[in-house]
Order: C-alpha cells, then structure tokens, then sequence
C-alpha cells in the first residue's frame, strides 16, 4: 500500500507569532520555519507502518512556494521515499489544498492518506476532514492508535471526552493527534541521503483546479493582552486576596 | 438569513457547547433552526425546542446516524443546509469533526473557531494559538461556521417553543462503523463548564501526585486539567489537556500548579478571569499571565493550600 503524507511549513512552535504593524498578517520574514508538529506525527506513523510490512511507498506532499522544499527535504531526512510539491505563492485555504491532494492522492493510487490534525498557524483544523469527503473515503480523525489489518483500520480518537474507537473502511484518510506516536530525530547522514532522493514539482495552475480563496483576510491584530499581576509571599496571602480581592472563592 | 445549528449531543441531552453556538446564530440574525440527528434522540428534540429563539427543530432520527459518524452525518447536513445562509456548530471534536467534511461536500470554506461576530459575512477567529486575531470575510452564499464557545454566553435553554419536525435524509455510506468509548474514570465536575480549574504539568512529576490537586479541587467544586507535558508523560489521559489542541477554557479562576507556560498551554487557558500560577521558577513565562503568582515548591504549598481552604 502506498500511503500519502501531507506537510505543511509552519512557523516554528518555540516562536511567538508578531503581527505586522500595518495589521496584514503575521510577520514570517526571517523566522524559524518547521514542519508542523501534528505532520510530523502522521509522517512518523507511515514509516512505522511500513517498518510493519503495511505500507510500501510513502510520499511526502506540500502545497506551497519555494521554501517548502526545505520541509520536504525533513520529510525525506525522516524517511519517506520520495516528494511532491505543489508549487504556488499564494496562501491557498483549507479547501483549495484538499482538492489539490485529492488529485495527487488520486494520481499515486495511494491507499492511505495520512494528516496532522490542525496546522499550528491558521488553527483550522480541516484539511483532512475536506480530503476525506472529496475523495469519498472513510475519516478518521484526532487519531492515537491505528492499526490497519487487511481492507480495514481500528482507529482510536481522542475526543473531548476521552477516547474513542471506530472502525473504517480502506482507503481511508486520517489525521494525526500528538499522542500517536513520538517522531524520531533526523541523523545527519538522513540529511545527506535525502539530498538524493526524488522530489517532484508540479505547478498548481497546471492542475486545472478551482482554488480561489472563499475569504478575504481583512485585519490581522494582536489580542488584548493580561495586565501584570502581583507575586504573593505565602500561601496564606494567595488564599486572602482569591477570597477578599478577586473573590472567586 | 437563516441559521442552522447543529446540535450536539449523546442521544440523551444537549451538550451545553451548542447553546454557545446558538447565541452566535443569534448574532448573526435571523431564524435559528436546529438540527438533531442520532438515533432514539427524541429526548433531545424535546430539549432543543426549549432553547430560547429557536424557530424549529429538525429530527433525523435513524441508525445510520447513532455514533454521529462524519461520512454519514455530513451527507445530512449537506441536505438541509441548502435552505440556509449560516451553518454552524460549536467547535468542540464533535464540531471539528464533522463541519469540514460537511464544508466540503458543499463546496464552501470553513470559517473555524470564530470568536466574534462582526456581521453575517465576517467574522473574528483566533490564529497561531490566539497570539492573532484575523478578521475574514466569506464570499460563500453558505458560511460553514465553528464557534468557539468560551466567546459566546450560552442561549437560555428554557423559554423557547419551536415547533418539532422529523425529516429524514442523508446516506449511510458504511465507512466507518463505531466501536467503542473509553468511559473516563474521572467523575469529576466538567472541564468546559467548570468555574474553577485547577491544572496541573510536567512539575507534578507523577500521576499519583494528581490526587493533591483533586483534593483541592473537591473543596473548591473545581475541575482537574493538565498541560499538554502531562498529558504526554502519561500522567493523565487525554481529556484533561487544556491548550491550543487540547480544550479551551475561561473559567473564573485557573489555577496553574507546576505548569511553565508555554504558548501551547496559554492559548487554553488566558481568557480565565482570574489566574493563579504556582510554580518554583520564578523565571516561568506562567507569572506573565498570572493575576497571582507564588514562587514556591508545590509539593509543600498545595497541601498548605489544601489545608487552608
């Protein structure tokens, strides 16, 4: 089985994100970029399902402009056989990536697609909910466990109120939550190695799809930040002031 | 405008998050309809009829819909939202779950984890882990909504009358089949709702250790939650992690004890009114947030908190 890996590069998550000045957005010049933890994850469990006979193939995918190539490299350093970028400048929105995987999922035959469950950037948390409905394959998401035997998974999800087990058909898609699995650490000689294997390029406009943004970013602001608070000496005095000053006990 | 709200819940009750969604639908303007769907739900049905400001409640109540698969419930969705400007529901996993596959059947964008309404085309949501706020716009002639409910009061679940109508529809498509739910050994006060939270990280050093904090959380009517670290290290299931993928939270008082502050963590948790921090590095990031801040080990001060309170 060939299985899909979708990444995305995103701003390093030890770094805080600064707005620009004149509000268009967060300012990414010169900042630390990284594959996106939960990406890591679901990469992670493809090489653990094909150190596990499950999966044979597995390609690393991205939608995105020149750097991306960076994090696709990471994708290779871990392990994956080979890359596909999908190149574009323009800050493509959850749906227009979908459809642009579903094409390459479609094109490789793959039989598993494999997400992080949100990108740490936009917070949206959809890509592979979308890809899954646009491909018409089963869903699973938030997953801590998978185990796939024949034309079928058993899929633990974390969910608000705990965990959760489904069963779903094959081919499926699903996404990664942090307790899946810890990704493994790239040596150096990984970095080497990957420097040589393939990585595809493919112009988004050569895709022929519709990927016209549906929202327009009007304003991007810092929040509102916390007044400075004060250190308490005692126990005693945190006890009084919750009670007498802030009396939420 | 019409609003359609899907609602939440275990074939038994409303889950409180949907009322926090309607309150949006409600600031959005225009009628609210809501939709249950779920098997044997007609408790439920008689529940949402109650909410103030809903017109009326569509019930698709059908096997097929039991476990609130997202392949089956979405293809549902997809049906009745043609007759609707807005639909929305709250952005809990049962919301995030479902609402993009939905979106995407349709053909329009998610708009997720909104936290202000601006008008029925725009709308405020958090990114980068709330360290930004956008204000977007949707061009879609239907807006698929999430709602983040800490923003949003919740809707009175009393005084409403909608009329309830069954409807049937969607498609079991027979992908995904549920198996089980890993009922959560913690009998504790909830988590989303609870008015005090007392949260524990990597400092707590063990599970064991936990039971100080539950101790303190008895005395206080208060929930337990965690950082993502001691989720991680195995400490305390899943449940309890409050952050950016973890659960959002504001209560009225968040108590952080041996929790160092990461952005990760705070993004769950700074909307709380009031924040204490407990923590034996004074150089933490936590004490940037914090209302109160008390450097000190907490071995030896949540006991001395415990016995105080």
């Amino acid at each position: 089985m060939k299985i899909l890996v979708c990444v995305k590069r995103v701003l390093d998550p030890q770094v805080k994100a600064r707005v620009k000045a004149d509000e268009s957005g967060v300012d990414l010049a010169n900042a630390k970029m990284t594959m996106n933890p939960f990406c890591e994850n679901a990469l992670e469990e493809a090489l653990r399902l094909r150190e596990a006979g499950i999966g044979e193939e597995i390609i690393v995918a991205s939608v995105g402009g020149g750097k991306t190539e960076e994090t696709l490299r990471h994708g290779l350093a871990m392990g994956a056989d080979r890359a596909i970028q999908v190149v574009t400048e323009e800050t493509l929105e959850p749906l227009a990536i979908a459809k642009v995987l579903k094409q390459v999922a479609e094109q490789e035959s793959v039989g598993l697609v494999l997400a992080g469950k949100q990108a740490i950037d936009d917070d949206s948390n959809q890509t592979a909910q979308m890809l899954s409905a646009l491909l018409g394959w089963s869903q699973a998401t938030y997953c801590s466990e998978i185990k796939i035997e024949g034309d079928k998974a058993t899929v633990t999800r974390e969910v608000d109120a705990g965990l959760e087990t489904i069963e779903v058909k094959m081919p499926a898609v699903m996404s990664a939550d942090l307790r899946l699995n810890e990704p493994r650490y790239v040596k150096l000689p990984d970095v080497m190695k990957a420097k040589r294997k393939p990585m595809d390029k493919i112009e988004l406009d050569s895709l022929g799809l519709d990927t016209a943004n549906r929202l327009t970013t009007l304003k991007v602001e810092e929040p509102e930040g916390r007044a400075a608070g004060v250190i308490v000496n005692s126990v005693s005095e945190l006890v009084e002031k919750l009670r007498n000053e802030a009396k939420v006990i | 405008m019409a609003n359609l709200v899907i609602v939440e819940h275990d074939n038994n009750e409303v889950a409180a998050a949907t009322l926090h969604a309607v309150t949006a639908a409600q600031q959005i303007g225009g009628d609210i309809d809501l939709l249950v769907a779920g098997e044997n739900c007609g408790a439920v049905a008689e529940e949402a009829a109650k909410i103030a400001g809903v017109s009326s409640v569509k019930v698709a109540d059908d096997a097929k819909f039991g476990h609130h698969l997202a392949e089956n419930l979405a293809t549902l969705i997809v049906e009745v939202a043609a007759g609707y400007s807005h639909v929305l529901a709250s952005a809990t996993t049962f919301g995030k779950n479902v609402m993009p596959h939905a979106a995407a059947l349709l053909d329009k964008a998610q708009i997720s984890e909104i936290v202000e309404v601006k008008s029925a085309d725009t709308f405020v949501r958090p990114i980068y882990a709330g360290n930004a706020l956008a204000t977007v716009q949707s061009s879609d002639s239907i807006k698929i909504i999430t709602v983040r409910t800490i923003k949003f009061e919740a809707a009175a679940a009393e005084g409403g009358s909608a009329n309830v109508e069954a409807i049937s529809g969607g498609t079991d498509t027979g992908l995904s089949s549920w198996v089980s739910q890993a009922v959560s050994s913690n009998d504790q006060v909830d988590l989303t709702s609870a008015k005090i939270v007392i949260s524990g990280g990597r400092g707590m050093q063990s599970g064991d250790n936990f039971s100080m904090l539950h101790s303190v959380a008895d005395k206080l009517g208060a929930a337990v939650g965690a950082s993502r670290a001691a989720v991680d290290s195995g400490f305390v299931p899943n449940e309890f992690q409050v952050g950016q993928t973890g659960k959002v939270i504001a209560p009225d008082l968040y108590i952080a004890v041996g929790i160092s502050g990461a952005i990760q963590h705070l993004a769950g948790m700074k909307e709380s009114k009031v924040i204490v921090a407990i923590n034996n590095d004074s150089e933490a990031p936590i004490f940037q947030v914090a209302d109160y801040g008390l450097v000190a080990d907490l071995f030896e001060a949540v006991p001395e908190l415990d016995a105080a309170l």
